[in-house]
């Protein structure tokens, strides 16, 4: 196996052992993994939810920037960044 | 005081029966017997309860889970209830058969413990022979099932020269997460302490390999590591906190802030089969015993650290001083710090004495 570079052309998606879940207790969002907890902020979530496995990194970049009407480039390396740290903690994997 | 917020896991343990007989078992030395275990439809409703309460995980243990028939019915359960579920298992027991079950039950991930990467050596720690090459074809079943796998390696004096090999180990079974866990001296570990206790200078040398492995591993291997705190320098903030994060739930239904909680004496941990989850974990006097800072002696009191350790391990700390409220001795500020670290470095370097397996009985020698 080989460190999980993010590009464009990736399609992630989060690893097995990871769930992203609304905890309804205190009302927000968390990334469960084994033994951990993780609460992603809001762009974050927005970014996971559209990590469905089909989906490319150019695809989800480029509906987030139109969602949030910021620019295009800034957003992928924005998206690119965060994913990147994710898959290095094996969370995520594309 | 801040307010008392929800627990984030609930650790099941399901029985404390058990085919291996780890030397350094987590369980009580006076173990619930079988006829004394919640059925389940009691499980079921601490499940129920754990949910409504804000638990997230549900950590299925023992003893071994899967002793108990109904294990695939209890993750079911918890599954409905959106509840991430692990099973803490040795693996000895599971066939392809039930952990394709599990999996179809929704269980999310597995984690198998190994007592080292040598089958002879490790088959003699876990006291159960053929188990070892077993747990490797078991950790084949696991990824058969698509599910995430995690490799927990109790290290000690006996096994400590493995560990780069444990590392392969978990790498070539395909698990995406180790845990090199370091005994914990409390129960059945700390009866075989001098058996156990690496030196100073194996402790520095597995932390070397660990971090050189974490490096090279990074995206493919997370790597968590738990120290034995004798030689460290602040003790470690046991269970997160007590009654912050975690609740134990033993066999017979006794809930409790931590698995060995039971040792403390003069307690009182209330049960399931008498009060919801909720009231005793908001209102119970156990759980309110030492959690937070309030309960706090000095040093502790006035520590710069005290919410960051929550003042140590209550039990270890009972264990080794007698006293419930003591400062943690592995803690430099502690009494008993120097006299605690030098026992350990002799210990280590002096000859290892016999193992005592966890057997019903056998603590009493």
């Amino acid at each position: 196996m080989s460190t999980v570079r993010i590009a464009g052309a990736s399609v992630p998606s989060l690893a097995p052992q990871i769930r992203l879940r609304f905890d309804e207790a205190r009302r927000r969002w968390t990334l469960l993994a084994p033994e951990r907890v993780l609460v992603p902020d809001e762009i974050a979530v927005e970014v996971l939810q559209l990590c469905d496995g089909v989906a490319t990194v150019d695809t989800i970049a480029a509906a987030l920037a139109a969602k949030f009407q910021a620019p295009p480039d800034e957003v992928s390396r924005d998206v690119i960044e965060m994913l990147q740290d994710l898959a290095d903690k094996g969370m995520l994997v594309a | 005081m801040t307010a008392v917020e929800p627990p984030l896991a609930l650790l099941a343990e399901l029985t404390h029966r058990c085919p291996l007989q780890c030397p350094y078992c987590s369980n009580p030395l006076e173990m619930d017997r079988a006829a004394t275990e919640l059925d389940t439809a009691a499980w079921q409703r601490v499940f129920d309860e754990a949910a409504k309460l804000g638990v997230l995980h549900v950590h299925f243990s023992g003893g071994e889970p899967a002793v108990r028939r109904d294990l695939e019915m209890l993750v079911a359960r918890c599954a409905g209830l959106g509840l991430y579920t692990n099973l803490i298992t040795s693996a000895v027991l599971i066939d392809r058969a039930r952990m394709q079950a599990l999996a179809k039950a929704g269980l999310n991930h597995v984690q198998i413990s190994v007592q080292g990467s040598d089958p002879a050596n490790a088959d003699r720690i876990g006291g159960y022979a053929g188990g070892h090459a077993r747990k490797i074809e078991v950790a084949g079943f696991v990824r058969e099932a698509g599910l995430p796998l995690t490799l927990n390696a109790v290290m000690h004096r006996q096994n400590l020269g493995e560990l780069g090999e444990v590392i392969g180990l978990a790498v070539q079974l395909g698990a995406r997460r180790l845990e090199v866990a370091h005994v914990q001296y409390y129960g059945w570990a700390l009866k075989n302490r001098a058996a156990l206790m690496p030196t100073r200078a194996q402790l520095e040398r597995a932390t070397a390999t660990v971090e050189a492995a974490r490096a090279r591993l990074k995206g493919t291997l997370v790597i968590d590591y738990v120290v034995p705190d004798y030689y460290a320098r602040r003790p470690k903030a046991c269970m997160g906190g007590w009654g912050r994060r975690f609740l134990n739930v033993s066999p017979n239904g006794s809930v409790l802030p931590c698995h060995a909680a039971s040792t403390l004496p003069g307690m009182t941990f209330e049960n399931v089969k008498e009060r919801s989850l909720k009231d005793i974990w908001y209102g119970s006097e156990a759980f309110e015993r030492f959690r937070g800072t309030g309960w706090m002696p000095e040093p502790c009191r006035s520590c710069d650290q005290r919410e960051i350790d929550w003042g140590g391990c209550r039990c270890q700390a009972f264990a080794l001083t007698g006293a419930l409220e003591a400062v943690d001795p592995a803690c430099e500020f502690a009494e008993g710090h120097a006299a605690l670290v030098a026992s350990a470095e002799d210990e280590s370097a002096g000859p290892a004495p016999a193992l005592i397996y966890r057997r019903i009985g056998t603590a009493l020698v």
